[in-house]
């Protein structure tokens, strides 16, 4: 899996790093995503799936599933 | 068929309109008729509020808007009038990109990590709260003794807004989210939490403190007219929003009691169980709104561009593709998913906020009065269908 973030889309709502926090951050300043990876693990994968899913403003996507 | 209106009263009082789910068996969205006559829509399913919500030709400003229920249509109809403009700075209502600028302003203050980092805070102003409550004895209204101070304190601390100064703006912060508020006493409201915040502001230019006001002053990015509506937007979805929560969700719970021993008794459950009320009590019941800015299609309904389209979330929360069983008030549940914070890019800058309060606070008060109860029949608390935001107006509860 590869995992493609946009920091200009995305608003910051932290939805990702609730959902999976060992994937996603948000940055110090703006609050926007940061990616700790963008190759999660298998164990990883569904909470990723469920954290693109929860995402409103569409910043977070699977690039390869 | 029968015309459509924005259905806002409730046979059952923790459930949705009866029209609205009646609706929504039918289908996702229907022609509505807006409180000025405008015929726009209805949306009450799930996915197509999610759709809605995400697509960048809605606008969300206010001179495209038609309002579903009466009550504040003095406020149109007076748009034109300066008095009634909106404040600089009111980014609820804005569209990309003048929203973003102001949005990414303010959402390094409320990320995941900074609210953990407020929450020995938050701890400790329940505490005080609740050693209050039991050493003033029962009976209570939890609204006035809890569910409001709580989050009202811990804004009005975030903003840098003396807690002591609350006479200030609390009543007219209830008074420009009812219904029934005539066009002037809104503009009086207004004008008195605007001056109020003004003055505020032109303090922190100043003497800046270590809050997020003086924070936003020195980036030097806003005029003071733009950070006082920033400040009056905060203060107001502030504390409105999580008290309606704190009250209504305890209402919800001494009504639901294996509920409430869930939460009570089990702390790794109450993470889920604050999703799942968010979902249950949708206290947004008007809107979110929204107005096409030109044709688009959503679930095979065209919208014409100058439509407004509703959504109602308490039954949009309630859509059983979405949430099997969904009447049925079950704190273990996977609620993530619901619409009670919005969605797209408006969805809700103080979530975070928010959560943190309702973890804290819903144990909290559980745990302190282990014997709480309502003082009186359910049937007897006062709802607030005539508020913008849901809840109860007061909640008599002893122990
Ligand atoms: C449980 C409590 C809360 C609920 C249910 C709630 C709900 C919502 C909803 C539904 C929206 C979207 C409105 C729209 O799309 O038109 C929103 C936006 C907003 N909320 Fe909350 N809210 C809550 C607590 C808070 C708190 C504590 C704050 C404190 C700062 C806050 C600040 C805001 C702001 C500033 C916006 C506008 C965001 C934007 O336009 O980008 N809310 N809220
Ligand atoms: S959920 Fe989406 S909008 Fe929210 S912080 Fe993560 S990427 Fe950004």
């Amino acid at each position: 899996m590869k995992v493609i973030a946009d920091r200009d889309v995305c608003i910051a709502a932290g939805n990702c790093v609730l959902t999976a926090p060992d994937v996603f951050d948000q940055d110090e300043d703006e609050g926007t995503v940061v990616l700790l990876r963008d190759d999660p693990p298998e164990e990883l994968r569904e909470a990723v799936r469920r954290a693109v899913e929860l995402c409103p403003s569409g910043a977070i996507r699977i690039a390869e599933p | 068929m029968t015309d459509v209106t924005y259905p806002i009263s409730r046979r059952r009082p923790l459930d949705p309109p009866g029209e609205a789910t009646a609706l929504a068996r039918r289908a996702p969205i229907h022609r509505m008729t807006f409180a000025d006559g405008h015929r726009g829509w209805l949306v009450t399913g799930h996915a197509a509020a999610r759709a809605l919500l995400a697509d960048p030709r809605f606008s969300n400003r206010p001179e495209h808007m038609h309002l579903p229920v009466p009550g504040r249509m003095q406020l149109l109809d007076r748009q034109k009038d300066p008095r009634f403009a909106l404040p600089p700075g009111f980014f609820i209502r804005m569209d990309p990109p003048e929203h973003t600028r102001f949005r990414k302003l303010l959402t390094g203050q409320f990320t995941v990590r900074r609210m953990k980092r407020l929450q020995p805070r938050i701890e400790e102003i329940t505490r005080g709260f609740l050693d209050a409550m039991q050493a003033a004895g029962p009976p209570a209204d939890l609204v006035e003794k809890f569910a409001l101070p709580l989050p009202s304190m811990v804004i009005c601390e975030l903003l840098g807004v003396p807690y002591a100064d609350r006479g200030r703006f609390q009543d007219d912060s209830r008074e420009l989210l009812s219904l029934e508020i005539s066009a002037d006493e809104m503009f009086a409201a207004m004008h008195r939490v605007l001056s109020f915040m003004g003055e505020l502001v032109r303090r922190k230019r100043v003497e800046p403190g270590d809050d997020l006001l003086s924070g936003l002053v020195e980036t030097g990015e806003l005029k003071d007219d733009e950070l006082t509506g920033v400040a009056m937007l905060l203060l107001i979805a502030g504390h409105e929003t999580t008290a309606n929560m704190l009250g209504l969700g305890t209402y919800a719970l001494l009504t639901h009691p294996d509920q409430l021993a869930v939460l009570r008794d089990d702390p790794a459950a109450v993470n889920g169980a604050v999703e799942e009320l968010l979902r249950y009590l949708s206290i947004v019941h008007i809107g979110p709104i929204r107005t096409a800015l030109e044709d688009v299609q959503i679930d095979g309904r065209m919208i014409r561009a100058g439509e407004s389209v509703a959504v109602c979330v308490p039954v949009v929360n309630r859509d059983p593709s979405q949430f099997p069983d969904p009447d049925r008030l079950d704190l273990t549940r996977d609620a993530t998913g619901h619409m009670a914070f919005g969605h797209g890019v408006h969805q809700c800058l103080g979530q975070q906020l928010a959560r943190a309060e309702m973890r804290i606070g819903y144990p909290a008060l559980l745990r302190r009065f282990p014997t709480l109860r309502l003082a009186v029949p359910p049937e007897e608390v006062p709802m607030r269908s005539d508020m913008t935001i849901y809840g109860v107006h007061r909640l008599p509860v002893t122990w």
